[in-house]
Order: C-alpha cells, then structure tokens, then sequence
C-alpha cells in the first residue's frame, strides 16, 4: 500500500448535545479511491465537512500530506489542494457553465486567468461530457449536467484529494453507468479520491478500500468487498433494532 | 472591438463636454454640476461595494464627513494634495477598522451597524470640538474656485468608474459575483471571502471619503450636523437603487434625475421636503427594486418575444 495522503485522527464533532461524530480515525492512499459508508445519520457528510473546512472539528486531528488541516478556514484548506461537490448540488447559478469553472481556475494554487484559462475550462468541461456547453446558464442545466459541471468545477482546482459527496446520487441507471466511468476515468489519472455514496454498484465498482461508518462511530474499515460482508456493517444497513 | 471602442470614444467624449462645463456656465449651473457630481460619484462607490456584495452600508456620510473635517482641520497646516491625501488615510484607517469588526455580521445587522456608526463619529466629533477644540464649527478659507472643485470631483467620478469597470473583469470581480451566489461555494474555491470585501469596502470608503474632502471647500463653514446629516447616506443608497447598484452605470443613472428632483423638492417644498423624500424612498424599493435597468431590460425581452426569462431560484439565494 503507498503512503497515506489524508490522516484522520480521533475525529469527533459535537453539535451542541448532539455528538454526530466520535473517535474517527482513517487514512486515505495517495492515488486510491476510498468510500465513506454507512446509513443515513451516520455522520459521513459531518466528516466529510470537516476535512473541506466547511465545520471546524470539536477535537482530533485532520493532516494532508503531514501539513494540519483541522482548524483551517475553507479557503486556505483548498488553497492546500483538497476540492469537492456537495451532497445537494451547489452551482453559481447566476453564472455560466464555463464561468463556474473559470471560477475555480482563478482561485487555487496555480492560478489561471485570460484566454488560458478560457481554453483549460473549455477543455474540462469536454472532459465531463459537457463540451461546446460552457455559454449556457448553468441554472438552465438538466441535474445530471449540473453534477457534471460540479465535478468539472472540483478537477479545475488540480486537488491532491478530491471530496465527492454522493455525486451518484439520483442519477438514472444509464446516468449511473456514464458517472461511474467517469470517476474510474479519474482514478487512471492518479487523482486521489474520497467519496461518500450509497450507491452499492458504485462503490463496489469504484472503491478499493472502504470506511464504515454508524451512528458517528466508525465501525469497519479496510477491503471493499470483505468490509462490505462484515456482520456489523450488515446490521447496520440492514437494520438490527428499528427494521 | 468596434463596439468597445465607441463606448471609449463616446466616454471620452462626454468626460471633455463636462470638463469643458466651467467656461460656458455660470455660478448657478455650475453649483447644480458640482452637487450632482458628487452624488453620482457618492452612489457609484456604494454600488461598488454594496452593490456587489449585498452587504447594505449606511456608513456613507461618516466617511463623507471625515474627508470633510479632514481638510477643515488640516487645510492650514499642509499643501492641498497632502491633505487630501490624509483625507484619504483616515477614511481607508476608518474603514479597515470598521470592516474587520463588521463584515463578519450579516444582513440586517451590518446595516444597523454602519447606521450606527456614523451616528457614532459624529457624535465624537462633537464631543471633541465643544471639550478640546472649544468651538462647534470650523471655518474653511481656501484657494480654490468652484471650477477647481468640479474638476477635481470629475477626475474622481470619471476614475470611480474606470475602477469599477476594471475590478468586473478581475479576478476580485468574478469573486464577487461568486460571493454573490454562494458563499459556501466561494470558500471551497479558495476564496479569501473576509479579505475580499474587505478590500472592496475599503476602496469604496476611500472614494466616498475624498468626495467629502473635495467638496468641503465650497461650504466655507462646516460642523458636525451639517457634514454628518445622515441623508447623504440614505440619498446615496436610494440612488443607487434607483439605477441598479450592481450594475457599472445603474448608480449613476439614478442619481442624475433624483438628485434634480431633490434640488427642485427643496427649492420649492422646503417644509415637506423630508416626507416627499420619504415617499419617494418608498416608492423606489417598491417599484423598482432591482432598479432601472433591470426593469428595462425586462421589459424589452418581453415584448421582443424573445423568451429568455431568468429562473426564479437564480435570482434568490438562501
């Protein structure tokens, strides 16, 4: 296994009484694609808001490459190379397709600006299946487009790790099939990501190696397929108490 | 390009009928000129900065005001530019002060706030000249005629909206305009969102500022109740309303006819100038509250049958 790109250590995230997330600890491999499981509630999308920056964590410690990311607002984690989509697609609605992603351009690391950075969005948007697109109003975009134009958005950024949260979700089996493909497609290119999905097609399709999570605890980690028969993780999503 | 170009030439063109004003009017027109300049420079800073970023200011007239008493206090002491340049210090002092404690507020809050605000430097002021200074007013005797003012005041107009046109096709103007949509998305892409309208206050603020000092000279006697009135604040915004504050020209569209109904208001109903203005106030955010130009603009798609409505949800944000 290569080395760890993201270290989560001891996470916990309180919301006032309620603790969404307590004493996670995983690493994520430079160049793999690693899911984030479990039930709704289990406080996956919590875990995933606190390596973004989105929430600051309550205690433990998030590291990418051995620089500290918990604590750091959004911007400066970005700046540090982590992109994402969101659970609920967020566009910039008033802006046009290319302009959503000349948006990321001309804020990372190496920023892009002018006619280069015009033909590099042209170029991501091809990438995502949305070429010749980019004048459109991103509004106006069908949902999948839209997901499409998001993870255009993330790829601008050149992000060491990649954050997708749910980004299969609510896609049409073809729709499904096309996703699929094009995050595979990602992982040839060697972009290391971490990705929360319910979707089991995907994960079993996508995922080397897996993060169970139930309830705010994590529960099993390690080979997809094995971690995916483990009894606990069954219970979990089947149900023990309440099915 | 062609088109580019004609808007340069046609720029151009009205900056030197104006500049040319001062050797065809007389003292009357040219008072008028100086107020309405002032104005559309005042509303066109506002809309810089809260046009673009929704945050709502009422500050203006504590910035206007400490460009004023700046140059009352200073115009003794130092060369004019000098002056005019500590005008500007204090106002970017003020407003980098004011905009690390405030602009993490929201909404509502940031507008009372800045109403505060300027309530608050006036009633410093105030307190200053009675305890130290031991006199309310102060007197302002300087060297420069009404057309030196106008001048002065047209450079700042003409470079207020020079700026505003370069900062929409910046960088910092995309990030407004992502800022503007979402906030959340804004961080995720790397952007600085405190520090960015930080800057974009602070450069409104400055303008507004020096809009003050320039004008100070022509009112010979200030004190704080005439250089603090809050109604250049609420006349600044309402202008910009009028207009379109989001847009490069909407501010300053606005503040033409407003500002000569207000003189024609005043001079002729000086007793219920302040309802009328009130009404009118009203009757804008109502009417137009996207302003003129979006109203127009509408309008024409509409009727030119060609359908290019904008989605509700793109025009709301949560």
């Amino acid at each position: 296994m290569t080395a760890a790109l993201l270290t989560v250590s001891s996470l916990s995230k309180r919301f006032g009484g309620l603790v969404a997330v307590k004493n996670v600890s995983f690493d994520v491999a430079a160049g793999e694609i690693t899911g984030l499981l479990g039930p709704n509630g289990s406080g996956k999308t919590t875990v995933l808001n606190m390596i973004s920056g989105s929430f600051k964590p309550s205690a433990g410690a998030i590291e990418l490459a051995g620089a500290r990311l918990s604590g750091l607002p959004a911007h400066k984690i970005a700046a540090l190379g982590v992109a994402r989509t969101f659970q609920l697609v967020r566009i910039l609605p008033s802006l046009t397709v290319a302009e959503n992603v000349l948006a990321a351009l001309a804020f990372r690391r190496e920023r892009l600006w002018g006619v280069e950075a015009k033909e590099r969005a042209d170029a991501l948007l091809e990438e995502v299946g949305l070429s010749g697109r980019g004048r459109e109003s991103a509004a106006d975009l069908t949902y999948i487009d839209q997901k499409r134009m998001e993870l255009a958005r993330a790829l601008a950024a050149e992000p060491r790790l990649l954050l997708l949260d749910e980004w299969l979700a609510g896609l049409n089996p073809g729709e499904l099939r096309v996703g699929i493909d094009l995050i595979a497609g990602l992982r040839e290119k060697g972009v290391t990501i971490l990705l929360v999905e319910h979707v089991m097609e995907a994960v079993r399709a996508l995922c080397g190696r897996a993060v169970v999570m139930n309830a705010g605890v994590k529960i099993a980690e390690g080979n997809t397929a094995k971690v995916l028969e483990n009894p606990e993780v069954v219970q979990a999503y089947l149900g023990g108490e309440d099915a | 390009m062609m088109k580019g170009a004609f808007v340069w030439a046609i720029f151009a063109l009205t900056l030197a009928v104006l500049a040319a004003a001062p050797f065809f009017l007389e003292a009357y027109g040219l008072g008028l000129l100086i107020g309405l300049l002032g104005y559309v420079t005042l509303a066109s800073a506002w809309g810089l900065f809260s046009g673009r970023t929704g945050y709502v200011s009422l500050a203006t007239v504590a910035f206007f005001g400490v460009g004023a008493y700046a140059v009352a206090a200073l115009n003794e002491v130092l060369p004019y530019p000098l002056v005019l340049l500590v005008a500007a210090l204090a106002g970017l002092g003020l407003a980098l002060a004011v905009g690390l404690s405030t602009l993490r507020l929201a909404g509502v809050y940031f507008v009372i706030f800045t109403f505060g605000l300027a309530e608050l430097v006036r009633q410093l002021v105030t307190w200053y000249e009675i305890n130290v200074t031991g006199t309310l007013g102060r007197y302002i005797f300087m060297d420069l005629g009404p057309e030196h003012i106008y001048w002065q005041l047209l450079a700042l107009a003409a470079a207020t909206l020079f700026i505003t046109w370069r900062i929409d096709r910046s960088r910092l103007g995309l990030a407004l305009r992502v800022i503007a949509d979402d906030e959340v998305v804004a961080a995720h892409l790397g952007i600085d969102l405190a520090r960015t309208k930080l800057a974009l206050f602070a450069l409104s603020s400055v303008i507004v500022t020096l809009v003050g000092a320039i004008q100070a000279p022509r009112w010979t006697y200030i004190e704080p109740a005439i250089v603090f009135n809050p109604t250049v604040s609420f006349l600044t915004l309402v202008m910009a309303l009028l207009g379109g504050a989001s847009r490069l020209w909407g501010p300053a569209l606005g503040a033409v006819p407003l500002f000569l109904l207000f003189e024609w208001l005043s001079a002729n109903f000086p007793n219920h100038y302040s309802i009328l203005l009130g009404l009118l106030f009203i009757a804008i955010v109502f009417a137009l509250p996207k302003g003129v130009f979006a109203f127009a603009e509408m309008h024409l798609k509409t009727r030119g049958g060609e359908k290019r409505i904008v989605p509700v949800e793109a025009e709301s944000k949560p």
